[in-house]
């Protein structure tokens, strides 16, 4: 078993406590192994992105405490900084600077000597498709030119550990997906560790090997997504008849295979009690008896439904939490 | 100081100049308002020459001092703005995850805020002296008038650098910019200080340090060698940024929380 300072990342009852009393985190324990995507999951004002600020050294913990790459967070900040790159949210560019001069800029900061800042630059750019933009001011790029670049500058140093606060956030599908595919290769060829906070679903199950639910501050699932949505459920079939009134013979029929769930105003639905290999025999049953469906859908559980099962609200329309503002404590 | 560190100054100096140049708004105001004030007031003012004991018959001569240090309150501002801005755009926490120290930052902001100050400086000396004024210290004098300035320029900038730490907003520091231009007006810009019959006001300019920082200007353009404004002009110019920078030190502080 690794001890903590060999992992990833460890955080011990972390909370970072506001002015007023609110707790943006309130007890945060979590492992996130070397080489894995861990994916920070939860709505608006949950506390991912405190979580990445304390985890990141930028706000000291409250209490509690966290190793990152193997550093205390609170007492070896340079040491975690040194391991660390972070794209936060928001991606913080000067519009005024082109995507060269930012790199040159981060890379120099970092320490690298001129012809390092030179090769590496280059290689970043190229790797993040901004060659050819490399020498045009920020201001001019699109939102996913710049989340690019944003990542490009996390990765300057090379970093074990890589923390990215939303990272598409405001994205079209196709810088997303082409974001994905980076993240999942930093993390497969290169072993980078990351630690990614989104509110989307479908990110966090694409890319994160495990997945932590956040609400109000806490942890309230953690595991694989898989795993999660097993652990919540068996999939639902939702039916609804080509005639009106053959309604009640289909609602006969479905709960056959299991107990009746939320459907449609048009339909019946009902949670099968095997698996999804019921489906076969439903459209055999509905053969049998000579019902005709306009509409038959299997649905397979979603991160959402393990967001609704462990805090009673849907996750895509969770509102965001009362106001944690990060004052200076 | 280490190598890293200058490296650090170097490189946000370098950003801090880049940054400036690519904006207009910070490069022509600070050339174009402080030498229009300067054209109107040896225009209209002229006449102030004739009042006894005035000293010098050119009010372009006296008047030119005025805009070195309004060109260094607009660099206040510009430096003041350009901080707000790297903390409103989360820019200072990309920062502060490099191994960047603290004192660099500030360094680097103002060194590039001195530079532009020293830069506007030779523009208002040259246009001065094209448009018929002397300089009475000579050549050494504009050396001099060169690094009083760059102090001056330092000073100002530091206190931007201060309210932007302090505020985080860009609309606070250029809403308390026409204060800073109070001190201005409320000194020896237009009057010596012993020609303002005023009671108020000539203890208003008296107590105001940047009377000071004009006069010792002044002294090299139209009084040659005066030791006594020259030290007072240096003394106040460096108190001043030992003041602001220490409260941008402290400020800094508390604005970059890292552990």
């Amino acid at each position: 078993m690794m001890t903590a300072r060999e992992q990833g990342i460890v955080a011990e009852a972390l909370v970072r406590e506001y002015r007023g009393g609110i707790r943006a985190v309130d007890g945060i324990d979590l492992r996130v192994a070397e080489g894995e995507i861990y994916g920070f999951l939860g709505p608006n004002g949950a506390g991912k992105s405190t979580t990445v600020h304390m985890l990141t050294t930028l706000l000291p913990p409250s209490s509690g405490t966290a190793w990152v790459g193997g550093f205390d967070i609170v007492r070896e900040g340079p040491r975690v900084r040194a391991a660390i790159g972070a794209a936060l949210q928001e991606a913080a560019l000067d519009p005024l600077l082109t995507g060269r001069e930012h790199l040159r800029l981060q890379a120099a900061l970092h320490g690298l000597s001129r012809a390092d800042r030179r090769s590496r630059g280059e290689a970043l750019l190229e790797r993040v498709g901004l060659t050819l933009a490399a020498d045009r001011k920020v201001r001019t790029y699109s939102g996913g030119m710049k989340r690019r670049l944003d990542l490009a500058l996390a990765l300057v140093h090379a970093p074990r550990l890589l923390f990215l606060d939303e990272p598409t956030t405001g994205l079209d599908p196709q810088s997303r997906s082409a974001l994905w595919q980076e993240v999942g290769r930093l993390a497969k060829e290169e072993g980078v560790t990351v630690f990614l906070t989104t509110q989307y679903l479908e990110e966090a199950d694409v890319l994160a090997d495990r997945v932590g639910i956040i609400d109000h501050g806490r942890i309230v699932a953690e595991g694989t997504p898989s795993g999660l949505k097993a652990e919540i459920g068996r999939p639902s079939v939702e039916a609804v008849p080509a005639n009106p009134d053959e309604r009640h013979r289909l609602t006969q029929l479905l709960e056959r295979f299991g107990e009746p769930a939320q459907g449609s105003p048009n339909g019946d639905a009902v949670r099968l009690e095997t698996g999804t290999e019921s489906l076969v025999e439903i459209v055999r049953a509905l053969d049998a008896e000579g019902l005709d469906v306009s509409h038959l859908q299997l649905h397979a559980p979603s991160l959402d439904d393990v967001f609704l099962a462990k805090t009673g609200r849907s996750l895509e329309g969770a509102a965001e939490a009362p106001s944690a503002e990060p004052a200076r404590a | 100081m280490t190598g890293t560190f200058w490296m650090q100054v170097a490189q946000l100096a370098r950003r801090s100049i880049v940054r400036t140049i690519r904006q207009p708004a910070h490069v022509f105001p600070p050339l174009i308002f402080p030498l229009g004030l300067l054209a109107v007031n040896a225009g209209g003012l002229a006449p102030a020459t004739k009042l006894p004991g005035f000293p010098t018959d050119s009010f372009l001569a006296f008047a030119l001092a005025v805009p070195f240090i309004q060109g260094a309150l607009f660099a206040t501002m510009n430096a003041g703005t350009d901080l707000a801005r790297d903390i409103q755009t989360g820019f200072l926490n990309r920062l502060a995850l490099t191994p960047l120290r603290g004192g660099a930052l500030v360094a680097g902001l103002l060194s590039g805020v001195v530079v532009m100050g020293v830069v506007q400086a030779g523009v208002y000396l040259t246009v001065g002296l094209l448009a018929g004024s002397g300089l009475a210290s000579g050549a050494g004098g504009a050396l001099v008038l060169l690094g009083l300035s760059a102090l001056v320029a330092l000073g100002f900038g530091a206190v931007g650098a201060l309210l932007a730490l302090r505020t985080g907003s860009g609309e606070s520091v250029q809403g308390l910019f026409p204060l800073l231009f109070v001190f201005l007006f409320v000194s020896s810009m237009n009057l010596p200080r012993n020609l303002i019959e005023i009671d108020w006001f000539r203890f208003a300019a008296t107590a105001n340090p940047v009377s000071y920082l004009i006069e010792g200007i002044r002294s090299l353009v139209i009084t040659g060698w005066d030791g006594q404004a020259l030290a007072l002009a240096f003394g106040v110019g460096t108190a001043l940024a030992a003041v602001a920078l220490a409260g941008s030190a402290v400020a800094l502080r508390g604005r970059m929380t890292r552990t």
